[in-house]
């Protein structure tokens, strides 16, 4: 250890090293503090920590994906995220953007795994498929099953980024044809932090690596493994529309005036009170806006199977079990009117087969009537 | 001389049973009528400013009220289930019965597929649920359960008391919001069909047995003829007190 130590740096030196000042970096401090939800008395704990804590080497694994969670992590508001996370948190490999490549670079993740045994960070973006041996998603001749179990072996913990690698996204949708399979289905002995999304907040990933460097563990997960910091509210209960719906103003279409003017778009099928995320408070790019900000429903890309959940644009229950266009108020008006028809059909069916008994009570009542006027 | 039908009235629901049905019958339209509109709300025009409006926030609120008194008046037929008396009781339910299936198939042959009989045989006519309904009522109070557990787990991220929270282990269960939102409102349909095939055939029995069928849940006592209260003294279902006349035994 001592002498991986000394080689080592630790993130304030990087930083330092990067060029920023004292300032820049305890601003970063406060920023990041924030987005994880902390009070402010703990922004020196965080920058205590960056000091002291030396780079906790990463290895960052693409399988299926679209690289949209590695985009919007650079892409993330403050640029020592980016700097520190992908430079300096000392990715050790990444498909995307590490400069080593072939021999070289599978060389240098060989490298850390064994030099950093149980200490190293294991990110996987994207889902691993598990049909036909794992033969649809091949890196160095090795399958992404291989290389997911061989990589997860030494790691201290796995953050499984987006929704492809913590629900299995598109390619999990149905059919399903390559078996596309989340990291939490296949990986069973080691911590998970799934951060879904498609792709996640850029801020939340920061977030969630700066809280395992801050505090040496994982951050609270809830029941799905998702920190709690970014997935304990509804979308929709944070948004700023959410007047709209308690008044029960909404816009019925997308070139309404309602829609002009703000109004909820629940009825235009957005998924913002079924999904768990932090758009409404962080919102996206640098906290510009978030799609419900800028007119458009959430499509519900942080909750499983969100493909396969109905369409984005159309308000909907599905019966459970049902895929195809199995909407449940159709079939349940379809089933109250067969019910109707077959009830009155038993009721005229009653009359006829009890007619007997029937017509003996109805004589029988005559008769007590007569009994009373005599 | 025709065999003459002589009916004494029989105390079988209690007061906690008929406060549970209407109540539950209250509530569970309530909630129909609510859902449906939070499910697909009305488009309506308002110029107001969300500031001033709280309609949706109103249905919403009826809902949730409605679904605690769902919840609190199955609590209190569960717990009347082992206060009860006989016709309350949960072993009027306990379906594993020879007796329960002996009048299981009566009612399938008499009611359901409107047989008729040669000679009437008393003994298997039921006093209180008949067999084929406590078994819906068994399936009913699970889907009840089913319908509370869903609700209050997509209620209880938005609440602050512990009991709807005590639910949100559901959605981690099924997956999501999506799939719970999906059971609550499927199962809801089935509520309706339930409704439906229940009060057509109180009105059945009324019509056709006059034995005070859809009286029984207002006041509670039904009529049942001597032939079958001598039959049920025999077993000891019921016994006679004098400020109420027939009632059952515990």
């Amino acid at each position: 250890m001592d002498s991986n130590n000394k080689k080592r740096e630790t993130y304030y030196e990087s930083i330092i090293k990067q060029g920023y000042s004292r300032r820049d970096f305890m601003k970063f401090a406060t920023y990041i503090a924030a987005y994880m939800g902390l009070e402010n008395s703990m922004v020196g704990q965080v920058a205590k920590s960056l000091e002291t804590t030396y780079r906790v080497p990463v290895i960052w694994e693409h399988f299926q994906e679209c690289t949209c969670c590695s985009e919007s992590f650079i892409r993330s508001d403050h640029p020592i995220v980016a700097d520190i996370i992908l430079d300096k948190i000392s990715l050790d490999y990444t498909l995307t953007l590490m400069a080593a490549s072939g021999h070289q670079a599978e060389a240098a993740k060989k490298a850390t795994m064994e030099k950093y045994k149980g200490e190293y960070i294991l990110c996987v973006e994207g889902s691993v498929p598990m049909g036909d041996d794992g033969n649809y998603c091949c890196i160095a001749g090795q399958s992404a099953k291989d290389i997911l179990i061989e990589s997860a072996a030494g790691a201290k913990a796995i953050i499984a980024w987006g929704s492809c690698a913590s629900n299995g996204c598109v390619q999990a949708a149905k059919p399903n044809p390559t078996n596309a399979t989340p990291i939490h289905k296949i990986i069973k002995n080691k911590p998970i932090i799934r951060v879904p999304g498609c792709p996640p907040i850029g801020e939340v990933m920061a977030g969630v690596i700066i809280h395992m460097v801050t505090f040496g563990r994982l951050p609270e997960l809830d029941r799905l493994g998702r920190p709690k910091a970014f997935y304990a509210k509804r979308v929709h209960d944070s948004c700023y529309r959410r007047p709209y719906y308690d008044a029960g103003l909404f816009a019925e279409t997308f070139d309404d005036k309602n829609a002009k003017d703000g109004y909820c778009l629940y009825k235009l099928g957005c998924k913002g009170p079924m999904t768990y995320n932090s758009c409404g408070t962080i919102k996206w790019n640098n906290g510009v806006s978030y799609p419900i900000q800028s007119g458009h429903g959430c499509i519900g890309c942080s909750e499983e199977s969100f493909w396969d959940n109905g369409p984005f644009y159309e308000r909907l229950a599905k019966v459970p079990g049902i895929h195809a266009e199995g909407l449940a108020d159709d079939i349940g008006k379809v089933g109250a009117g067969v019910l109707a028809g077959g009830l009155a059909v038993h009721a005229i069916a009653a009359n006829i087969s009890k007619r007997k008994e029937l017509k003996s009570r109805i004589n029988r009542g005559k008769s007590n009537e007569k009994d009373i006027d005599s | 001389m025709k065999k003459i039908k002589n009916f004494k009235r029989v105390y079988v629901w209690e007061l906690p049973v008929r406060i549970f049905h209407w109540l539950n019958v209250l509530a569970l339209f309530v909630l129909v009528v609510t859902g449906f509109i939070i499910a697909n709300p009305p488009a309506i025009l308002s110029s107001a400013e969300a500031t001033n409006l709280h309609s949706f926030g109103i249905v919403r609120f009826l809902h949730f009220t409605a679904a605690y008194i769902f919840l609190f008046v199955l609590i209190m037929r569960f717990y009347w289930a082992f206060m009860g008396n006989r016709f309350a009781s949960w072993r009027a339910f306990w379906p594993f019965t020879k007796k329960n299936w002996n009048n299981f198939w009566h009612v399938m042959k008499i009611d359901i597929m409107l047989l008729n009989e040669k000679e009437e045989d008393v003994t298997k006519i039921s006093i209180g649920h008949n067999s084929v309904a406590t078994l819906s009522y068994i399936v009913m109070f699970v889907l009840a359960i089913v319908q509370i557990a869903t609700g209050f787990a997509l209620y209880g991220d938005m609440a602050s008391w512990w009991l709807p929270k005590m639910f949100t282990w559901v959605i981690p269960l099924f997956g999501g919001d999506f799939i719970v939102r999906s059971i609550h409102h499927t199962a809801m349909w089935l509520f309706i069909f339930f409704a439906m095939v229940h009060v057509y055939l109180v009105f059945y029995h009324d019509w056709l047995e006059g034995r005070g069928e859809v009286s029984s849940m207002f006041g509670g006592f039904k009529f049942v003829s001597d032939e079958r209260l001598k039959h049920a003294h025999n077993e000891k279902e019921v016994e006679i007190k004098e400020e109420k006349g027939i009632v059952a035994t515990k």
